[in-house]
């Protein structure tokens, strides 16, 4: 499993050879453009760390019983979750599965109202109404996460096909798990997307585990972005430690759906923890938890940015405090914001009002009881 | 007012509608260069073109999502699928999404949809494709459930249900294509949950909805004529939401209920008719409610064996025959119910 894992991802790269670039060129514009590039990658790496540690905290949430349902986490994924979102316009549209914190942080939606709706507070992106799973924004395009395994399919490519029918130049991204290319709602979407030319991206993340089944127990062509072949659809995989490698690659994806060609990227992560907060994942093996141990993106990239004196441990030390701030300031702010009242139970359920609309209570009969006769009502009075 | 058929008016309105409003698409199997199953689009891709009556592969899951993620932007498509028991295929997509997209969210988004498609039976088309099962979408909050009964309703119920802003399906019957009425000129949208009196009478209340209203307001100027009977026909026009308070209104006059159904009777539409009879008339009641079903199983091709199986229209007189007796026979003699005297 550790051979495989290591295959399905390439080894870190060699760091580039900024140096001997940066003494060699010595204008104005590319000293700017390098300044640029360095804030950039100084930018993936803080809000990785970010996704990290507002993940902590939401399972540290969790395990306190301030979060209730099921909570997964995109710990490890932070590089994929990170330059993907890079890649897209504020205009672009995402809908994404139940593993989404780091995706609403990433679209722009205020940390404070993403903790809020793990809380399940009035605050949250959905209100209250939708916890981890469920979040929503559609100022931030983001058009939810779905709590049912490719949902999301049909309806991001449904919503492709509206931008068409505006003739709009925005795009969807549609991300998804590996597990998912194994439904039937993964074929029809692809093949309809290709069939119309519809301006979307579909991403799988593979992180190598379905819940505990692995990619090579549930899908029968394990190089998952060769399933596009059969749609006449590009696609390519991508080392997903790398937040740099995912938006090049995330870019040229959305280049291609702009352009009216839907695109398959795949998108090779690792999942640092079980598949929800619960999950001990005794399924993995020794190996594979020691393997593990030493796989983290963000130490990786971290690394790589300091080896090239664009981080040093000052700037780590001063993005740590930041985020942690920033977090803490989160769960205190979904902490004190008021659960919904129950009033508005029945406010959600159409859009459009309607008659005979049914708003009761458990146990609430649906027409008031006719008055007892008076005897029947005294002797029922005085039963004991 | 024009005499058209039930094909006709679904027809003509969903052309109105498409050219009132641009963003009014269809899209669904065989609609558009076969002209449909049932042939309701026939002539609509020549006048539109491709772009808004869209042809789709076999993928009802497929199609049905891209619909609502279609609708969830601000469109508002109408799907056409070819029978209700294909509409399985994307039970998914329509119940863990359309009809929850606006709740799990907050009501930041709206699904504008329409889902048109017939139930049946009677057409010899065995288990698979003789299933009525507008139960599953009823069952649902958020969903919104309408079932005309005859032309008129079938275009002022499209209207609505094209115009709202939730997912509405739209349930035909394929023996009620054919079916003639008068239709108003004008495009005044129904009311979606609201049930229609569309007989007056006192003797006792026939509940249907679909074939079985058109069935009921048959089978009610037959005992007119050939009993002297009053019989009150309520079309239920939507199944959710559910107009409990018609139903009650009318039978706290007339006392009797016979509820009619092309579903299965165990857990049926009727099934929740009879018990907000229960909730809303029980003290009214003279006689126990009946229902008239379709037989519990899977439906045969036999024609024999199918014609059993479906309600016609001597089992709605005899089920009427049956309760107005036991009214009769309740109101002659109190005694016989057994209620202890004090």
């Amino acid at each position: 499993m550790a051979t495989q894992a290591r295959q399905r991802r390439s080894a870190p790269q060699a760091p580039p050879a900024e140096s001997a670039q940066s003494a060699a060129v010595e204008s104005d514009a590319v000293q700017n453009a390098s300044a640029d590039r360095d804030g950039q990658l100084r930018e993936f790496y803080r809000d990785m760390v970010l996704v990290r540690r507002f993940e902590e905290r939401a399972a540290r949430a969790y395990t306190e019983a301030l979060v209730g349902g099921y909570c997964h986490l995109n710990l490890g994924e932070e590089a994929a979750v990170v330059g993907l979102m890079a890649a897209l316009n504020p205009t672009d549209y995402l809908f994404t599965n139940y593993r989404e914190h780091g995706y609403a942080l990433m679209r722009g939606i205020d940390q404070n109202r993403v903790m809020a709706e793990l809380y399940g507070r009035v605050d949250g992106v959905s209100k209250g109404w939708g916890g981890s799973m469920h979040m929503f924004d559609v100022t931030h395009r983001l058009l939810g996460g779905y709590g049912i395994v490719g949902g999301q399919l049909p309806l991001a490519t449904g919503a492709a096909l509206a931008i068409d029918y505006r003739d709009g130049d925005e795009v969807v991204m549609c991300t998804l798990g590996d597990g998912t290319t194994a439904i039937g709602a993964f074929h029809e979407s692809l093949n309809i997307a290709a069939l119309w030319n519809l301006p979307i991206v579909f991403v799988i993340i593979n992180n190598g585990l379905g819940m505990g089944t692995t990619v090579a127990k549930s899908s029968a062509e394990p190089d998952l972005y060769k399933r596009a072949a059969a749609y006449r659809m590009e696609s390519a995989r991508v080392d997903g430690f790398d937040p740099v490698a995912v938006h090049d690659a995330a870019a040229k994806a959305v280049a291609a759906a702009r352009g009216g060609q839907p695109y398959l990227l795949e998108v090779v992560t690792e999942r640092l923890r079980g598949h929800s907060v619960v999950d001990p994942a005794k399924y993995r093996s020794a190996a594979e938890v020691e393997r593990l141990k030493h796989e983290d993106p963000i130490q990786l990239f971290g690394a790589k940015l300091t080896a090239n004196g664009i981080l040093d441990p000052d700037m780590i030390a001063a993005i740590e405090k930041e985020v942690a701030g920033l977090v803490t300031a989160a769960a205190d702010f979904a902490a004190g914001s008021p659960h919904p009242e129950v009033a508005t139970l029945f406010d959600y359920t159409y859009a459009t009002p309607v008659p005979n609309d049914s708003r009761r209570l458990p146990g609430e009969p649906l027409f008031e009881p006719l008055p007892l006769p008076e005897t029947a009502a005294a002797a029922a009075g005085v039963n004991p | 007012m024009t005499i058209m058929t039930y094909r006709q008016a679904l027809h003509d309105t969903l052309r109105a509608e498409m050219l009132r409003d641009d963003s009014v698409f269809l899209l669904g199997e065989e609609i558009g260069v076969f002209e449909g199953s049932y042939k309701i689009t026939a002539g609509l891709l020549k006048e539109f073109g491709e772009k808004r009556v869209r042809d789709t592969p076999i993928a009802e899951e497929g199609f049905a999502g891209a619909a609502i993620g279609a609708a969830m932007l601000g469109l508002r498509p109408v799907v056409e699928m070819m029978t209700i028991n294909f509409s399985m295929l994307a039970l998914d997509q329509i119940i863990n999404h359309a009809a929850k997209i606006y709740g799990m969210f907050g009501g930041q988004a709206s699904v504008p949809l329409v889902i048109r498609t017939p139930g049946g039976g009677g057409q010899q088309l065995g288990a698979t494709h003789s299933q009525n099962i507008e139960l599953f979408y009823a069952f649902v909050p958020g969903m919104k459930v309408v079932a005309p009964s005859n032309p008129a309703d079938a275009k002022a119920l499209l209207i609505a249900a094209i115009r709202d802003n939730d997912p509405v399906l739209f349930l035909e019957n394929l023996a009620l294509y054919n079916t003639k009425g008068e239709v108003p000129d004008d495009d005044t949208p129904a009311e979606i949950g609201r049930a229609a009196v569309t007989r007056p009478g006192k003797d006792l209340t026939l509940i249907g909805y679909s074939r079985m209203a058109h069935v009921a307001a048959e089978v009610a100027a037959s005992l007119a004529e050939s009993d002297g009977l009053d019989i009150e026909v309520v079309d239920l026009r939507s199944l959710r939401p559910l107009d409990r308070e018609t139903i009650i209104a009318s039978v706290r006059k007339t006392h009797a209920a016979v509820v009619l159904e092309d579903d299965w009777l165990t857990y049926g539409i009727g099934a929740e008719v009879a018990a907000s009879i229960s909730d809303g008339a029980f003290d009214y009641l003279d006689a126990p409610v009946r229902r008239v079903a379709m037989a519990e199983v899977p439906m045969p091709y036999s024609k024999p064996l199918e014609t059993a199986a479906l309600p016609s229209r001597d089992d709605v007189i005899t089920a009427i025959r049956q309760t107005l007796a036991a009214v009769g026979h309740r109101t002659a003699e109190p005694l016989a119910l057994g209620v202890p005297q004090s």
